[in-house]
C-alpha cells in the first residue's frame, strides 16, 4: 500500500524576476512502513520535496497523495488540518516549545487536535518518551535537555498522533556523529515498531544505511525511484 | 493551555506590561473617582428631587441663582395641563459656624415644599435637616449652626444622605426660613414672601411643554436630568474628565498593542513550528488575545487595590468617590482596550508561514 504518492511534481519559486525551479518532474512512492532516505547536495531541493509531501507547500504542478488524500489542491486551512492529523515532522533545528517540559511538548499535539491533555493523552506521552529513553526526563524543559534528547522529544511529538508518514529534515545534522548514529538507530526502530513510513532527508551518505531505500536528488531531479544507492556517487554530497 | 502555561512559566515576560497597565488602571479609577465625586457632590440636591420637572424663570439660563418665580407665575404653572403638585425651591450658598469648630463649614441652605427623596416634610421655622456630609464637619443632631455673616441660627434636627449642592452640604429648611437666611445674608438679592427661585412639579404628560405654554414663555422647564446637567460646571467637568479617561484608555490600547506586537515578533519562529504541526492562525491569535485579557484583568485587580489604598490615604477635602459602577466601567474599558490592542498582532500571526519551520534556516 502506498503512503506517499508524488507524481510529476514541479515547484517553481518566484523570487523577484527570476524563477527558481526547485523540483522538476519529481515522482516518488513510499510504501507503508518503508523508510526512504532522500540524499542530495545543498540546494538540490530536498527540503522543498519534504515540504510538499507534508503539506507545508503546495506544488506548482503535479499531484501529491498522502494516505489516500489528494492534497495537491488543498487550501491553507485544509492543509493545516491535514498536517495535524496525517503527518509527523521532525525538523533540523531545535523547535520545541521552550516553556513546556518534555511531556507537555508532546501534549501540544493533543491540544491542537482539540484534546484537553487528559489521562489517556498523558499516558501515551509518557509511554512514547519512555520508549525514546526519556522516561526520567518528563518534567525537564528543553533548555535542560541535551541536543540528542531534544531531538528525541521532537520524534515523540511527531509520533504522538500515530501518523502513517513521518518526515525528517536532516534530523541529525545538529548532533555529533556518534549521537547522530544513535538517533538514526532510534528512528529506525521506532518506525519499524509502528510500521510507520518515513522520509529522511540527509546530505550525509553514512545515514543511508538506516533506510530501506535511498533516493538521490540533484538539481531538483530524482534518480530513478527504487534504484540502489550508489554510495560512491553520493559521497561528494 | 499554551497561553496559560507561558504566563505561569515565564511571568517575567509579562511583568513590565502588567506594571504599566496596573498604574494606568489606578489612574483610570482615580480620574473616574474624582469625576464621580465631583458629580455626586454637585448634583445630590437635584438628583434627589422626587418630581418630574423643574421650572425656571425664562432668561435665568436655567440657573437657580438667577431664577425668580413670583406668585402669579406660579399660579399659571399650577393651572397648566397635567400638573398635579407644585413646590417652591431656593438655594443660598454660605459658610456656617459650627459649635466647637474653628473652621466654617460650607453649606447650601435649601428651602423646599415637596420633600426630596429621603428628606422629611419641611421642618418648623429655624430648623433644618442637614446633608450627612455635615457630620464630618462636627455637626450633630440638636446643634445650632450660625449661617452666613448675619449668623442666622438654624438648628439641625436630622441628617439625610447624598443631597449635596455644588460641593456644599445642603441644609433643608422650610421656605420662610430660607427667605430669612437669604435676606439676612444676601440683602442685595433679597426676596419677597411670594418669591421662590424655581418650582418642582409632579404631573403627567408632556409637562415641560404644557407648562412653558401655559406661562406664555415666562418659564423654561427642564426634566430632572436636564436640570442636573444645567448645574454650573457639571456638564463641563463630565466632558473634560471623559476626554481624559478615554485618552487614557487609548494609551492602554497602545501599550497592549505595542507589548503584544513585540511578543508576537519574538514568537514568529515558534508560531511557524506550531503551524507546521497543525495549529491554526485562529488558535494562535486567540492565545494572544487571551493573554492580553488575563494581563488586563490582573492589572485591573492590582490597580483597584492601589486606587482603594490611595483613596483611604487622601485627605478629607478631595472629592474622590469610588463607586462600584466605576470599577465595572474601568474593567470593561481595560478589556476592550486589551482585545483591540492585541488585535494589532493578528496580521503578523496570519503572515507566519508554516513552511518557515522547516529547512536549513535555524
Ligand atoms: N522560499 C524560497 N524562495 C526562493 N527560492 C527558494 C526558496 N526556498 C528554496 N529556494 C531555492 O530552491 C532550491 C532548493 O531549496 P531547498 O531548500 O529545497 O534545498 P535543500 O536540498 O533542502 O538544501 P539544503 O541541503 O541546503 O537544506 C534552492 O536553490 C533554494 O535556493
Ligand atoms: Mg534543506
Amino acid at each position: 500500500m502506498t503512503v506517499l504518492d508524488m507524481r510529476d511534481v514541479r515547484k517553481v519559486y518566484r523570487s523577484g524576476d527570476a524563477d527558481i525551479v526547485a523540483l522538476d518532474h519529481a515522482t516518488l512512492h513510499v510504501d507503508h512502513g518503508e523508510i526512504v532516505a532522500l540524499l542530495g547536495p545543498s540546494g538540490s531541493g530536498k527540503t522543498t520535496l519534504l515540504s510538499i509531501a507534508g503539506g507545508l507547500l503546495t506544488p506548482t504542478e503535479g499531484t501529491v497523495e498522502v494516505g489516500g488524500h489528494d492534497i495537491s489542491d488543498y487550501s491553507a486551512k485544509q492543509l493545516t488540518e491535514f498536517r495535524r492529523e496525517n503527518v509527523g515532522f521532525v525538523f533540523q533545528s531545535v523547535n520545541l516549545v521552550p516553556f513546556l517540559n518534555a511531556e507537555e511538548n508532546l501534549l501540544v499535539v493533543d491540544e491542537l487536535g482539540g484534546g484537553r491533555g487528559g489521562r489517556t493523552a498523558k499516558g501515551r506521552a509518557r509511554q512514547l518518551l519512555d520508549e525514546l529513553g526519556l522516561g526520567h526526563r518528563l518534567r525537564n524543559l528543553p533548555a535542560q535537555l541535551s541536543g540528542g534528547e531534544r531531538q528525541r522529544v521532537a520524534i515523540g511529538r511527531a509520533l504522538f498522533n500515530n501518523p502513517k508518514l513521518v518526515l525528517f529534515d536532516e534530523p541529525t545534522s545538529a548532533l555529533d556523529t556518534k549521537l547522530g548514529a544513535q538517533v538514526m538507530e532510534l528512528i529506525r526502530s521506532e518506525m519499524k515498531a509502528r510500521d510507520t513510513a518515513a522520509v529522511i532527508v540527509t546530505h550525509d551518505s553514512r545515514m543511508t544505511e538506516y533506510a530501506d531505500r535511498t533516493v538521490r536528488i540533484v538539481d531538483g531531479r530524482l534518480a530513478a525511484d527504487g534504484a540502489t544507492p550508489d554510495t560512491a556517487a553520493a559521497a561528494k554530497a | 493551555m499554551l497561553p496559560f502555561r507561558e504566563l505561569r512559566r515565564r511571568p517575567s515576560r509579562f511583568v513590565v506590561a502588567t506594571v504599566v497597565l496596573s498604574f494606568l488602571a489606578t489612574l483610570l479609577l482615580f480620574l473616574g473617582g474624582l469625576l464621580d465625586g465631583l458629580y455626586l457632590g454637585s448634583t445630590g440636591a437635584i438628583r434627589s428631587q422626587d418630581a418630574d420637572v423643574i421650572v425656571f424663570s425664562s432668561g435665568s439660563r436655567d440657573s437657580f441663582l438667577r431664577s425668580r418665580i413670583a406668585g402669579d407665575l406660579r399660579q399659571q404653572v399650577e393651572s397648566a395641563d397635567g400638573v398635579d403638585e407644585v413646590g417652591g425651591i431656593g438655594f443660598v450658598l454660605l459658610g456656617a459656624q459650627v459649635p466647637g469648630e474653628s473652621e466654617l463649614a460650607d453649606v447650601a441652605v435649601a428651602g423646599y415644599e415637596i420633600p426630596p427623596k429621603g428628606v422629611p416634610a419641611p421642618p418648623a421655622d429655624g430648623e433644618g435637616v442637614a446633608d450627612s456630609s455635615l457630620r464630618d464637619r462636627g455637626v450633630s443632631t440638636g446643634d445650632t449652626i450660625l449661617v452666613g455673616p448675619a449668623e442666622t441660627p438654624v438648628t439641625i434636627i436630622g441628617f439625610v444622605d447624598d443631597t449635596s449642592y455644588l460641593q456644599q452640604a445642603s441644609v433643608w429648611v422650610n421656605l420662610p426660613t430660607w427667605r430669612v437666611v437669604q435676606n439676612a445674608n444676601r440683602p442685595d438679592a433679597a426676596v419677597a414672601d411670594d418669591i421662590v427661585q424655581a418650582l418642582v412639579v409632579r404631573g403627567t404628560g408632556d409637562l415641560a411643554n404644557s407648562i412653558d405654554a401655559a406661562t406664555d414663555g415666562g418659564t423654561n422647564t427642564l426634566t430632572i436630568d436636564e436640570a442636573v446637567l444645567a448645574l454650573p460646571g457639571v456638564q463641563q467637568q463630565g466632558d473634560t474628565f471623559d476626554q481624559i479617561i478615554y485618552s487614557t484608555l487609548v494609551v492602554v490600547l497602545a501599550v497592549v498593542g505595542l507589548f503584544f506586537s513585540l511578543l508576537t515578533i519574538e514568537r514568529i519562529g515558534l508560531y511557524g513550528v506550531l503551524k507546521a504541526i497543525g495549529a491554526s492562525t485562529a488558535r494562535l491569535f486567540a492565545g494572544v488575545v487571551l493573554q492580553a485579557v488575563i494581563v488586563a484583568t490582573i492589572s485591573f485587580v492590582i490597580g483597584s487595590l492601589l486606587a482603594l489604598l490611595a483613596a483611604a490615604m487622601l485627605p478629607d477635602g478631595v472629592p474622590l468617590t469610588l463607586i462600584p459602577s466605576r470599577f465595572v466601567f474601568t474593567f470593561v474599558g481595560l478589556l476592550v482596550a486589551a482585545v483591540l490592542g492585541s488585535a494589532i498582532s493578528l496580521r503578523r500571526v496570519t503572515r507566519v508561514d508554516p513552511a518557515s519551520a522547516i529547512g536549513t534556516a535555524s
